[in-house]
């Protein structure tokens, strides 16, 4: 399942095709189609940065993608229109993406460390159930935890969110950990012990430090995959106190009737901005830990 | 998948350390596993959260069979699965295919079709497919322009769906990128050799690219359906929690929600989860069956 990104025996750019009889169509018939397609992909997002910088009432009447009237109010009007200030939700979400990025990465790397350099009993039965729960739909658990979430006073509070990313039970980063550590030399951990490190040494000096790539990658991932979270907020939290940025997002909805059109796109777009940052940011981490392990 | 893991060199087996570097992994585990039981008996009994469960056998199974809102809504989930799923593989495998042959500037193609599918299931992206396609939205407007007078997508029953099967496919980047790693795998001397012998580009695709690409054809095909199923942010932003208009965009899971945490019928919601996880698993049994006949591995 582990791909590299290069081709094997032909550098990547080498002509793939040998010139052959028939007629070829030009190269530059490919760039207009794929162009083409880039232009439909990013239309709706630019569609809506020129939405949240237009009049509420021409939003759907000003057609162009470049606003006839700017109005940059939207972004302060829109920030305060809901319960709370939009950096209330900003920070919500920012200390539960946090806390679990650092759950995920401390919690799925000693169990992939376990997995990919210890040997002990059951090993190969553990990481089968670790891939098993991979698929298991999260929707059959919900039930039965929403309700000892309840018994134990946890609604509107933010454990339910963050308690799984520090018990590791996302299994897509404990495989992506594993593929990574796999692919270091034995040799290192051998030389440690030699030197007198135990396993808790290793892990720690050696092995963690070289991990640096695949951290990156959860940590990119988690943060996406966090920030976009619905469903648990919506279930867990009902103080507007406590709301995420989706949760509040959302909020926009509930109040059409008072055509809030442009207020609704700005700080739909500033919900999405952090996504779109990490993204610019950790490209290569994301595309090469999407091909490890087929995570979205 | 077990042969995944590496061989660890013999020597002396470290039990006690395997297991302390997996205490937050076992914890997890009974997170799991008791809900995962839990549930199976919540499916058999009425619950309400107040009173304690009381025993309902299979009343619960039984409800669902003359239940139409959940017919209807499974309904929605299969044909949204069955059409998105391949609609969207298909578009990625073709646009991977196209980026492979050594285009300049892949890697901005590659970001630009792989960011949407970063944002497709955020509640800002549906909520902007709701007034692109809304009555007046701005794609009833570019197909004005050029004569098409477009439905009412989000407001009629017979397209609704169809607006969430469009956000499916804009996020054909996540299974592109995987493709394009894959296609990157195929010795091109099998490509030259068969050049050399005359075969056709179809014949390339169907003899070639095909079967070395089986097996991660395979793996987004079961991804994407296991995640499909699952589908309910789309659902619950598109409507705004309602799954209509007339039920058009009812999906399993929000109705799920719906029976469970906002009628707090909880034993009935349970029973629906254990239907949806024989779906998938039966689904994706058929797949790896299927798999004998169709999945082609080198080694």
């Amino acid at each position: 399942m582990s791909l590299t990104l290069t081709r094997v025996s032909t550098p990547p750019d080498a002509p793939q095709q040998a010139p052959s009889g028939r007629k070829r169509r030009p190269r530059y018939l490919r760039h207009v189609l794929l162009t083409g397609v880039g232009v439909i992909m990013m239309y709706p997002l630019l569609w809506m940065v020129s939405a949240s910088v237009k009049p509420s009432n021409s939003v759907f009447t000003d057609e162009g993608l470049w606003p006839a009237v700017f109005d940059f109010g939207n972004y302060a009007r829109g920030w305060t229109a809901l319960a709370e200030p939009f950096e209330i939700y900003l920070v919500n979400s920012l200390v539960i993406v946090t806390l679990s990025i650092i759950g995920n990465l401390l919690s799925c790397s000693l169990a992939a460390y376990a997995f990919a350099r210890l040997r002990f009993t059951g090993r190969r039965l553990f990481f089968a159930m670790m891939l098993g729960t991979m698929m298991l739909p999260g929707h059959v658990l919900v039930v039965p935890q929403y309700v000892m979430f309840d018994k134990i006073g946890w609604l509107n509070t933010y454990y339910p969110l963050l308690v799984p990313h520090f018990l590791a039970t996302n299994g897509f980063y404990i495989f992506l950990m594993v593929q990574f550590m796999r692919s270091l030399p034995q040799e290192l951990d051998d030389a440690a012990r030699i030197d007198g490190c135990g396993p808790f040494r290793t892990f720690w000096k050696v092995i963690m430090p070289l991990c640096v790539p695949a951290f990156a990658t959860t940590a990119i991932f988690t943060f996406i995959s966090v920030w976009n979270e619905f469903f648990s907020p919506l279930l867990y939290l009902t103080d507007p106190q406590l709301y995420t940025v989706p949760l509040a997002v959302r909020q926009f909805m509930d109040s059409e009737g008072q055509s809030m059109w442009g207020e609704m796109f700005a700080m739909s777009f500033v919900s999405l901005a952090p996504v779109i940052g990490f993204f610019i940011a950790g490209q290569k981490y994301l595309v090469r830990g999407i091909a490890t392990t087929g995570l979205r | 998948m077990t042969e995944v893991l590496p061989r660890v060199r013999r020597r002396k087996r470290q039990d006690w350390a395997g297991y302390v570097f997996l205490l937050p992994w076992f914890g997890g585990l009974i997170f799991m596993i008791v809900p995962f039981v839990a549930s199976l008996y919540l499916a058999f009994t009425d619950y309400d959260l107040l009173t304690p469960p009381r025993w309902a056998g299979l009343a619960n199974f039984r409800e669902m069979l003359g239940d139409a809102t959940l017919h209807q809504s499974l309904k929605v989930t299969f044909v949204y699965t069955l059409v998105s799923v391949p609609l969207s593989l298909a578009v990625a495998l073709g646009v991977a295919m196209v980026l492979d042959r050594g285009v300049r500037g892949l890697a901005i193609y590659r970001s630009v079709y792989y960011l949407p599918s970063l944002l497709g299931g955020s509640v800002a992206i549906v909520m902007l497919w709701r007034y692109l396609f809304g009555y007046d939205g701005i794609v009833n407007d570019l197909l004005a322009t050029i004569g098409i007078t477009g439905p009412a997508w989000t407001t009629d029953p017979d397209y609704a769906l169809s607006t969430l099967i469009l956000l499916h496919v804009w996020t054909f980047g996540a299974p592109m990128v995987i493709f394009l790693a894959g296609l990157r795998q195929i010795p091109a001397m099998y490509y030259e050799a068969a050049q050399m012998d005359g075969a056709s580009k179809w014949r390339q695709f169907r003899s070639i690219t095909l079967p070395l690409l089986s097996p991660i054809i395979f793996f987004n095909l079961v991804q994407a359906l296991i995640a499909s199923f699952q589908t309910f942010t789309q659902s619950y932003v598109i409507s705004n929690g309602s799954g209509g208009p007339a039920g058009s965009t009812l999906f399993y899971n929000l109705y799920l929600y719906q029976k469970g945490f906002a009628e707090f019928d909880m034993g009935y919601a349970s029973s629906m989860a254990w239907l949806l996880l024989m779906i998938i698993a039966g689904f994706t049994a058929i797949n790896f069956l299927a798999a004998r006949y169709w999945v082609f591995y080198d080694n």
